[in-house]
């Protein structure tokens, strides 16, 4: 049983002021605890659940449910790769071949130097100027396979 | 009312249901999944489709969820449509896509809803020939099994599990294809109701582990109508067995009682049945102390001698044994040297309980009933241990609130997903004082923690809150004033108070002041109502037989006026601390126990051991905790020379010159009748042993029963001649009448044609579904109204200092589930618990041992701190592994 920092337990008790039912906070706990680790081991959700006054099972219910909760470690920076109709007409099936090719990881899958997760993506909202991707927080679109070698290299 | 048309024929209906709902209480077969009678609806599954048409010119119609579809007034439908058909047999293809071929290996098979409604749809031909998911399954504890292959994902486990049950370990995890249901970790589900999942699920996702360590299918089971005999409710029940052996429990309907779900304990307490330490011969202690076995014969001289020889018998009954067992004893020893068998304190405790129900006659509540009341107060009793059911059914009752949100919203009250929704946190009423803190504590506003003398205080001054002509006790502070004055309100203004309370914490005061406060509320509410909850499964029916409690017997051995102590299905160290039972068995000359379990009695204490059937060996009468007479009904003929309770007792009457005659239950219950007009109801809780109908006996196992003759072809490979049962109007295999006019108390398992399911057989033989049971739900009401109804005193006895308090939990506390395998395993260490501030002042850092002497009997076990407690309390528990046989509440004096 681990115990969560500080300053995780803090920003957690907020949240569970804002909502009638503290329960209500359980995703925005599992977003801080991602934050703070990267990901949601069992031990940081149980830990995560006790602070949040839900069972393991409930908050589980929730990890599991949203896909960008991390149940399992992923790499430094996590690549999401927009598959929805309009990237695929503009070219997606090329960047995603070349992105599996270059990080040698399938979908779901976490470079073996830990530096990049492959994950696909039900649009990001970006149709107007795809294939477009997510890496970590920083949007990237218009992609080819020349333009995501120099995406990746900006991410050591 | 509603005028409707299915499939062309017309019916007036209730509109307050939903299409489905009504379809199947007229009989069609419509499939379903994610629909259950006490779930409702939320048309997740898409397979109760049919064509509703508009008005009497629409001919193209519209596909719709039945049970989604209110039944207003015109409404025409059909089920039997090309189109909604077509549709359903869709539906169930797609749920099927990831089902595995496995039903030949699978325990749900022939009893699946899922095989059923394949069959029902017409589809019986598999297209799909992709890849199915597969998931990895978990270990959850020693009652249910976990196959998630198998899942359609039709949601009703978590439906049940945290909707109803309100259960916090079980969720729907994950999404879209992989969806699990499941818990975070392994580990046995936490809520006192999982079992139910077992029925719950339509296919084999959750199965009975208990089944499973010795199965066998549905058709091939010997069953036979139960009683639970785990707590004093009166669950019905429908045990399954086979060549000899108790397979499972599975929950048998009654529309006032239990329904369609059960508590875990009752489910998975019967293993007991199949110990091999069971007393399965007579037996006589020999010089060495050790139980030597004895044939019939042998047994018969033996107890000649040991009869001729006697100075005086003195019988101790029991309140886990039948009436019938009891009266036989009775007979045997004669009307004044019977005792109940039960402790003074749990006597006085039960005859305060019965006296209560004498007064309320009318405003008894069933354990159905306690689900419609909107506001209760619960005095003293920790439901989920000591009566478990029936927290299920508070937890209903607290949703009358959701229901009246509903109907204000014209949100029809089937629409399972709105109710939840607009209900959310607005809980009808629920006040509960307790010793400490309960598992019902989540439903219950601000909970009391308050000793015995406490609890009793509270309730006759919520009773003078309440009619100021009700005795009061004695000048309350603020807070207890504010709080006594804002329950009584709310019990005043409910349209259906309920209050509960019983004898657990052995403190009749407790119950006499239910008693006053329900006085004071019917006096203004002709609908309140009272639920009393008693020990064990029979103790309201000891209290029915006017019998001196087991200290008369215990008395009597001391003083010499007898020598021979007689005990029917009893453990004299249950009923008295062990000094005390010690003195008097070895002042005993014989103690003769006729018992089914290797209790310390019959271990220790007896010197002659007659093997009496336990409930799946014998039939008889319990008198639940609403006053009515049940009758339960042998499941197996055992492979050993055992015997009935009562046909013991009646043998050693013949042994002694006195045979009773009677050769079935109709002789042994005319007898009790005659002698106990007040049990006269007990001839009517099931038909008589010669009833048939259309000169048929009832079958106790299903037409497809097989391997009749195989099963004993290596004894002899002639078929066995079935045993024809001379007690009961049931046969002993699948011959008889089976179905429609079937006498409901008769019923040995559910099945009717396309229905293999318990809980969707049952829909047949009820008046609607979810209702009543066609011919009125089994048992006679036997509470006749008393002539006391004046106020009883407030007297409450004070107790200052440390006071012991009794710790009951479900699995453990009940001493013959306790010696079943399953439960065993979910049974908690015994621990002492006092709060914080208890600790601190005995010195004593928690998890080390507390030392405390009650009774003059020394327990040591380790202390737990339980900040819910009063001051100077200490929690005892008592059951198999703690302690038993003491008086508690008793004062104490820790060391």
């Amino acid at each position: 049983m681990i115990e969560l920092s500080q300053t995780e337990i803090e920003h957690i008790q907020h949240e569970m002021t804002l909502y009638e039912d503290p329960g209500a906070a359980t995703i925005e706990a599992l977003k801080i605890v991602q934050e703070h680790r990267g990901w949601v081991s069992d031990e940081a959700m149980e830990a995560a659940a006790k602070v949040v006054g839900v069972t393991p099972t409930q908050m589980e219910a929730v990890a599991t449910f949203y896909n960008l909760i991390f149940r399992q470690p992923v790499g430094r920076h996590v690549i999401m790769l927009c598959d929805s109709i309009s990237c695929y007409l503009v070219g997606y099936e090329q960047v995603r071949d070349h992105l599996k090719t270059t990080l040698g990881i399938d979908f779901g899958g976490t470079t073996e130097d830990g530096r990049f997760t492959l994950l696909p993506i039900c649009c990001l909202g970006d149709c107007d100027r795809g294939p477009a991707m997510r890496v970590g927080e920083v949007y990237h679109d218009q992609l080819t396979p020349e333009r995501v070698d120099a995406i990746l290299a900006e991410y050591p | 009312m509603a005028h409707i048309t299915i499939d062309g024929r017309e019916y007036d209906v209730d509109d307050t249901e939903n299409l489905l709902a009504v379809a199947l209480s007229k009989g069609f077969d419509l499939p379903y999944f994610c629909w259950h009678p006490e779930l409702h609806s939320v048309g997740a599954c898409r397979q109760c489709a049919v064509k509703s048409y508009r008005n009497d010119e629409d001919e193209k119609g519209m596909v719709v969820m039945a049970c989604m579809t209110p039944c207003s007034d015109g409404g025409r439908f059909e089920i039997d449509d090309e189109e909604a058909a077509e549709m359903r047999a869709q539906v169930i293809e797609w749920l099927m896509t990831n089902h595995p071929h496995d039903c030949p290996v699978c325990e749900e098979g022939g009893e699946c809803h899922l095989q059923d409604m394949t069959l029902m749809t017409g589809h019986t031909q598999r297209r799909y020939r992709g890849a199915k998911r597969t998931h990895t399954n978990q270990d959850l504890g020693p009652f249910i099994n976990h196959e998630m292959n198998r899942c359609i994902a039709c949601y009703r486990c978590v439906r049940y599990y945290r909707d109803y049950a309100d259960g916090d370990d079980l969720r729907a995890l994950g999404s879209h294809n992989n969806v699990y249901f499941g818990r975070e970790r392994d580990g046995a589900f936490d809520n006192e109701f999982s079992g139910n999942l077992v029925e719950v699920c339509p296919t084999g996702v959750f199965t009975d582990k208990t089944l499973g360590a010795h199965y066998n299918r549905k058709w091939d089971m010997q069953n036979a109508p139960g009683i639970c005999t785990h707590c004093s409710l009166g669950c019905n029940t429908s045990p399954g067995s086979r060549q000899g052996v108790l397979k499972r429990i599975q929950n048998r309907f009654h529309g006032e009682i239990n329904h369609y779900f059960l508590c875990d304990r009752g489910r998975f307490g019967a293993g007991f049945v199949n110990r091999d330490d069971r007393p399965r011969q007579p037996l006589v202690r020999n010089a060495d102390g050790v139980l030597e076995p004895r044939d019939m014969d042998a047994m018969r001289a033996t107890m000649e001698e040991v009869l001729a020889a006697t100075t005086g018998m003195i019988g101790v009954g029991s309140p886990r044994a039948s009436l019938e067992d009891n009266y036989a004893l009775r007979n045997l020893v004669g009307a004044d040297f019977f005792t109940t068998g039960m402790s003074a304190h749990d006597q006085a405790a039960s005859l305060a309980g019965k006296a209560a129900l004498e007064a309320h006659a009318e405003r008894i509540a069933t354990l159905r009933e306690v689900e419609s009341c909107d506001a209760v107060l619960v005095l003293g009793e920790d439901v989920t241990q000591t009566a478990p059911r029936v927290a299920l059914s508070l937890r209903q009752a607290r949703r009358n609130r959701h229901l009246e949100l509903a109907a204000q919203n014209k949100i029809p009250k089937w629409h399972a997903r709105a109710v939840r929704d607009i209900g959310q946190y607005n809980n009808s009423p629920i006040f509960s004082a307790t010793t400490q803190a309960t598992r019902l504590d989540d439903i219950v506003i601000e909970p009391q923690r308050l000793r015995p003398d406490g609890i009793a205080e509270l309730g006759f001054a919520i009773a003078h809150a309440l009619d100021n002509t009700a005795p009061a006790v004695k000048q309350l502070d603020d807070d207890t004033q504010a709080l006594v004055d804002s329950i009584a309100a709310t019990l005043k203004g409910a349209k259906k108070p309920l209050i509960v309370a019983g004898t657990s914490l052995g403190d009749p005061a407790i119950v006499h002041a239910a008693n006053n406060a329900m006085k004071a509320l019917a006096a203004a509410n002709a609908e309140a109502r009272l639920f009393v909850t008693f020990a064990e499964a029979n103790s309201l029916g000891l209290a029915m037989m006017d019998a001196p409690d087991i200290e008369q017997a215990f008395t009597a051995i001391e003083n010499g006026t007898a020598d021979t102590l007689v005990v029917m299905q009893n453990c004299l160290y249950e009923r008295a601390p062990k000094a005390r039972v010690d003195a008097v068995v070895k002042k005993a000359k014989n103690v003769i126990v006729m018992d089914h379990s290797l209790n310390r009695t019959v271990g220790e204490a007896a010197t002659h051991v007659l093997p009496a059937g336990s409930f799946a060996e014998a039939d008889g009468t319990l008198v639940n905790n609403e006053g009515r007479a049940q009758r339960f009904f042998q499941v197996f003929i055992p492979d050993a020379p055992m015997q009935e309770g009562w046909r013991w007792a009646a043998d050693l009457a013949d042994v002694a010159g006195r045979d009773p005659e009677w050769a079935g239950m109709d002789d042994i219950i005319d007898a009790i009748v005659a002698d106990y007009p007040a049990l006269a109801g007990i001839k009517d809780a099931a038909p008589s042993q010669s009833f048939r109908k259309f000169g048929m006996r009832f079958p106790r196992s299903p037409h497809r029963y097989a391997a009749r003759t195989a099963l004993y072809a290596n004894v002899n490979v002639r078929e066995r001649r079935p045993t024809v049962d001379a007690d009961s109007p049931l046969s002993y295999s699948m011959e008889g009448y089976y179905g429609e006019g079937q006498p409901p108390s008769t019923l040995a398992f559910a099945w009717s044609p396309g229905w293999d399911s318990n809980q969707a057989a049952i829909t047949r033989f009820q008046d609607e579904v979810g209702g009543h049971l066609k011919g009125g739900d089994p048992g006679t009401r036997l509470i006749t109204p008393g002539t006391d109804t004046a106020f009883a005193p407030a007297d409450v006895t004070r107790v200052d200092g440390w006071q012991a308090v009794p710790m009951y939990h479900i699995f453990g506390s009940e001493s013959q589930s306790a010696r079943a395998e399953a439960i065993a395993e979910r049974m908690p260490e015994p621990v002492f618990r006092v709060n914080a501030e208890g600790a601190k002042t005995l010195g004593i850092t928690p998890g080390n041992d507390l030392s405390l002497t009650i009774d003059g009997e020394t327990h040591a076990f380790p202390l737990d701190v339980d900040p819910s407690l009063p001051d100077q309390t200490i929690a005892v528990p008592v059951g198999m592994h703690g302690v038993c046989g003491v008086r508690l509440p008793v004062g104490v004096e820790p060391k």
